[in-house]
């Protein structure tokens, strides 16, 4: 693993793995990453926490920040939300996510 | 049937901005929004976050930014179609477009430019597998008239500013108000939660937290909701509406089936002047899609800045243009045209 980069997975809405390479160093969150990779997520609203386009579910125990008053309200207003439910917008790529394996919600 | 020289399918801050341009060239321009108020995203969805990217502003609210770009515009005139979605694009004899609104409303046009965003905002549909079914019997996103409720039994789903509202609104005028939601904390103004609150302690609503609405059942009609407790499982109950309110996501709509050339959810244009692939038609803004395109309100006015010259090329193919600055001409308004 080159410094700066962690592996993330993320299982797309067929149920396909991906492994990502996602650099640490560029200010860049899970729902940027899913579109570089060129992932069916839509990131509508630019990553302000108002669309829930990169509405996902966390399949692993990684420590995560706590979600915001902004994004549990965006999640009301989401579907498909269950107890591991995050905006992919408000997940910042850092070293402590490194093995992180996130889920796309339905759209 | 209303005239104009630009009618521009999108009232947000590119649309509103491109009067200005188009003004200066002494183009009239009519704006048609599908939302009810001018601005677009920036009113709809981020009003109070501050956007530091418009140049000459270090900071500006988007709410601000609007009422700034509505003030600028005021001198040329534009007139507006507002809360009315464009449905049919159709081309005159002349050459001329006639655009045709969801609720009837004509407008002709010398040139449409589409300063769409994102799309259309149409209200979130919850997933449930027979929802469609009972549209208009029984089903409704949007309250129109509260009247209509009266001595019903209705069932709400949300937890944001609208559910709270119409809960409170609705409580005393119909028979049994339930009220569904994800989580036991509210994101609505507090005044309003709190009333809600205390509305379900006196017993006038059946206030159902940790909840969704998972099912529909009626013949012809909705008579039952399934709602999904996280951990009582499922219940029943009996109601004769159910409105989930759970705000707006823009669509692409009508504009797909409009013979543009479409990619990915964006127009194709010719940067050379935000061209699409018919004639007369452009677009410009988040809507448009072209080789290093990006996403921004300051590349959206130089767009539609260019785009209006072509469109005087368009409208008057005989008369030369020259190009004046402001600073030399000042901004010389139009008449009122029903002052």
């Amino acid at each position: 693993m080159s410094e700066g980069m962690i592996k993330i997975t993320v299982i797309d809405r067929e149920d396909q793995s991906h492994e990502l390479e996602a650099p640490t160093d560029m200010n860049m969150n899970i729902m940027e990453l899913c579109k570089a990779y060129d992932l069916p997520v839509e990131g509508t609203c630019g990553g302000m926490a108002l669309c829930s386009t990169c509405h996902c579910y966390i399949q692993t125990d990684h420590e995560l920040n706590k979600a915001t008053e902004d994004e549990e309200d965006m999640l009301d207003q989401a579907f498909f939300v269950e107890d591991n439910s995050r905006l992919g917008c408000q997940l910042k790529l850092k070293d402590e996510l490194d093995g992180l394996v996130i889920k796309l919600a339905p759209v | 049937m209303k005239e104009t020289d630009i009618l521009i399918i999108g009232a947000g801050p590119v649309g509103l901005f491109t009067v200005f341009e188009a003004g200066l060239l002494k183009l009239k321009c009519h704006l048609i929004d599908a939302l009810p108020q001018p601005g677009g995203q920036l009113t709809e969805i981020y009003p109070k976050k501050p956007i530091y990217d418009i140049p000459g502003y270090p900071s500006v609210l988007a709410g601000e930014l609007v009422d700034h770009l509505m003030e600028q515009i005021k001198p040329f005139d534009p007139q507006f179609t507002l809360g009315e979605r464009a449905e049919v694009i159709e081309k005159n004899e002349a050459g001329e477009f006639i655009l045709t609104t969801n609720r009837g409303t004509k407008i002709k046009a010398k040139v449409i430019a589409i300063a769409g965003g994102l799309g259309c905002f149409e209200p979130r549909k919850p997933p449930i597998e027979n929802i469609t079914d009972y549209e208009d019997k029984g089903v409704e996103y949007i309250i129109k008239d509260p009247e209509f409720y009266r001595g019903k039994k209705v069932v709400i789903a949300g937890g944001g500013d609208s559910a709270l509202d119409w809960t409170i609104f609705l409580a005393d005028l119909v028979e049994e108000l339930t009220l569904v939601h994800r989580r036991t904390e509210f994101r609505g103004a507090l005044d309003s939660v709190e009333k809600v609150m205390e509305l379900a302690e006196k017993g006038k609503i059946n206030l159902v937290t940790e909840a969704q609405v998972v099912g529909l059942g009626g013949e012809g009609k909705i008579e039952t909701v399934s709602i999904k407790h996280k951990t009582e499982g499922v219940a029943n109950i009996n109601t004769d509406h159910f409105i989930p309110l759970f705000g707006l996501s823009p669509k692409l709509g009508p504009i797909g089936e409009w013979g543009l050339n479409i990619n990915k959810n964006a127009i194709e244009v010719n940067t050379l002047d935000y061209s699409t692939s018919v004639e007369g038609i452009y677009a410009i803004g988040d809507i448009n899609t072209y080789p290093g395109k990006l996403k921004l309100i300051l590349c959206g006015f130089h767009e539609g800045t260019l785009m209006v010259q072509s469109a005087f090329k368009h409208i008057y193919p005989d008369k030369k243009l020259s190009f004046k600055y402001t600073t030399v001409t000042g901004v010389t308004g139009f008449e009122k045209e029903n002052a």
